[in-house]
C-alpha cells in the first residue's frame, strides 16, 4: 500500500484508517475465504487528490474480464456508505495484477479451502515467449493435491470454474480440484 | 468527460477501436459455443477466453470513449455502431464453419474455431508484448494485462491444433481444411492501413510487419508438430481494417446489438 497521496488532517487520518480496516475485511466474491487485500486486488485507500473530502479506493482486476469486479466495487461502495464516508472506486491496471502479490496467509487459506495455490510466476510451463507445443502440459513444479497432499496430479483443463483457475485431478485420492493459476 | 477529442486523440481512438473491435467480434463469435461445447471442460475453456476478450474490448472501448468525450461510452461503441464503422480483421467475423456450410449452430466446426484462435493469438502475443511500450500509457497498461491472457489462449489453441492435426485421419483432414480456409484471411494482418500508420508515427501503435517473423515461426512450428501442410496465404486480401467487411459481420452485430437497440439505455 502506498502512502496517501496528499496531506491529511488528523481526523482525516482517523477516517482513512477506519475505512482501510473495514475494507480489509471484505472478501473475494468468488473465493470467500480470502480478503481482497490478501488477493492483491485492493491496492490503495487514499484521499482523492481533486476532492479531499472523498476517499478513493483503488482496485485492480485479476483478469480483464473478471465478472467479480462489479460485485467488488458494489461491496466497497456499500462499506463506504455504511461508514458514512463519501468515496469512489478507481480501477487501476498498471502494474498488471499478478498472483505473486498474494500473501502467504492467502495461499494457506486457499489450500484449506480446496484450491491449490499458485506457484511463483514463471516457474510453471508457458514461460514468456515459449511456443513449443506438446501434448502433455509440463509442470516442472508439481501441483500438490489440496486434500491429500500428493504430488501425483494432472491437469484436466487449463481453464476452470473461473478465469483465474485451472481444473486438476489427484491421481492418488482421485478427487478433482481447482488450481489457482500463476498469472 | 466532455472535452472534445484532438487530432492526436483521434489517432489513438482509431487504433483503440481497431484493437477493441478485434477482441469484441471474436468474443461474440466464440461465445456461440457457450453451452454447446464438445465437452464441458472445453465449453468452459472457450467461455473463459471469451470473457478475457470481452474484458479486453471493454478496457479498450472505455479508454476510447474517455478520449472521445461527449456521450461516448463503451456501450455506445459496442452497440450503436454499424458494420462499416468496425475495424476488426475479417478473419474474426467469419462463422465458425467451413465455407458453403449452413449458418445453423449445429454446423459449427471446432477445428475452424481453434485454428482461428491460434492464428489470432499467435499475432496478439507479440503484438501485446510490443504494445507494453506504447507511448499512450493506458494502452500500455491494457497490453500488459492482455498479454498474460493471450499467452493462455495461444497455448490452448496450439494444443488443439496439434491434437487434431496429429490425431485421426478425420481430425487431420478437418484441421487441414480449417487452415486451408482461414490462412488467406491472415494476409490482412500485414497490409498497410492509415489508422495503423498514424498510430505507429505517434509512437502509440506497433508496426505489425515487425511481428511477422515471430508469427511465421509460431505458425510453422505448430503446423509442423501437427503434421499439417502449411497452405499458401494468397488470393483476395480482406480489408476489415478499412471498414470493408464480409456479409457475416452485420448478422453477428445484429444478434449482439438488437437488445440494446430495442431498449436503449435499459439497465437491469
Amino acid at each position: 500500500m502506498n502512502a496517501p497521496a496528499c496531506a491529511i488532517t488528523p481526523s482525516g487520518a482517523d477516517t482513512l484508517a477506519r475505512v482501510r480496516a473495514a475494507l480489509e475485511a471484505l472478501t473475494d466474491p468468488e473465493i470467500p475465504v480470502v480478503t481482497l487485500a490478501e488477493m492483491g486486488i485492493l491496492r490503495d485507500v487514499r484521499r482523492a487528490v481533486d476532492d479531499p473530502a472523498q476517499v478513493e479506493v483503488v482496485i485492480t482486476p485479476t483478469y480483464s474480464g473478471c465478472p467479480a469486479m462489479a460485485q467488488i466495487a458494489d461491496d466497497i461502495h456499500a462499506t463506504l456508505q455504511r461508514l458514512g464516508v463519501p468515496g469512489r472506486v478507481v480501477t487501476q491496471l498498471a502494474p498488471a495484477w499478478t498472483t505473486d502479490w498474494m500473501t502467504a496467509a492467502a495461499r494457506d487459506k486457499l489450500r484449506a479451502y480446496g484450491i491449490a495455490p499458485p506457484g511463483r510466476c514463471g516457474t510453471e510451463a508457458a514461460a514468456p515467449g515459449e511456443r513449443i507445443v506438446r501434448f502433455v502440459p509440463r509442470t516442472p513444479e508439481p501441483i500438490a493435491c489440496p486434500r491429500c497432499g500428493s504430488s501425483n496430479t494432472r491437469e484436466v483443463s487449463h481453464f476452470g470454474s473461473t478465469a483465474c483457475k485451472a481444473l486438476w485431478q489427484c491421481l492418488d485420492c482421485c478427487e478433482p480440484f481447482d488450481h489457482f493459476k500463476p498469472h | 468527460m466532455s472535452a472534445v477529442a484532438t487530432d492526436t486523440d483521434t489517432v489513438v481512438i482509431d487504433y483503440l477501436l481497431h484493437l477493441g473491435d478485434n477482441a469484441l467480434v471474436l468474443a461474440q463469435r466464440n461465445s456461440q459455443w457457450c453451452g454447446v461445447g464438445p465437452v464441458l471442460e472445453e465449453d468452459l475453456a472457450l467461455t473463459n477466453q471469451t470473457l478475457d476478450l470481452l474484458g479486453q474490448a471493454r478496457l479498450l472501448y472505455q479508454e476510447a470513449a474517455r478520449l472521445m468525450g461527449g456521450e461516448a461510452t463503451e456501450d455506445t461503441l459496442a452497440y450503436f455502431r454499424d458494420a462499416p464503422a468496425f475495424r476488426n480483421y475479417v478473419l474474426l467475423e467469419l462463422p465458425a464453419s467451413l465455407p458453403r456450410v449452413g449458418y445453423a449452430q449445429g454446423d459449427m466446426d471446432w477445428g475452424v474455431t481453434l485454428a482461428r484462435n491460434f492464428l489470432y493469438s499467435a499475432l496478439m502475443v507479440p503484438l501485446w508484448e510490443a504494445l507494453q511500450h506504447s507511448a499512450h500509457a493506458p494502452l500500455a497498461a491494457i497490453a500488459a494485462k492482455s498479454l498474460k491472457e493471450a499467452r493462455y489462449h495461444l497455448r490452448h489453441a496450439s494444443e488443439w491444433v496439434v491434437r487434431l492435426g496429429d490425431g485421426t485421419d478425420t481430425s487431420h483432414a478437418r484441421m487441414q481444411a480449417a487452415f486451408d480456409h482461414l490462412m488467406p484471411y491472415t494476409q490482412e494482418f500485414w497490409t498497410d492501413s492509415a489508422l495503423e500508420r498514424a498510430a505507429v508515427d505517434a509512437g502509440v501503435g506497433v508496426a505489425v510487419m515487425t511481428l511477422k517473423p515471430a508469427w511465421e515461426a509460431t505458425v510453422s512450428d505448430t503446423l509442423q508438430a501437427a503434421t499439417l501442410r502449411r497452405p499458401a496465404a494468397e488470393g483476395y486480401v480482406p480489408q476489415g481494417k478499412h471498414g470493408l467487411h464480409s456479409e457475416h459481420l452485420s448478422y453477428l452485430l445484429a444478434e449482439m446489438q438488437c437488445v440494446a437497440r430495442a431498449h436503449p439505455g435499459a439497465v437491469w
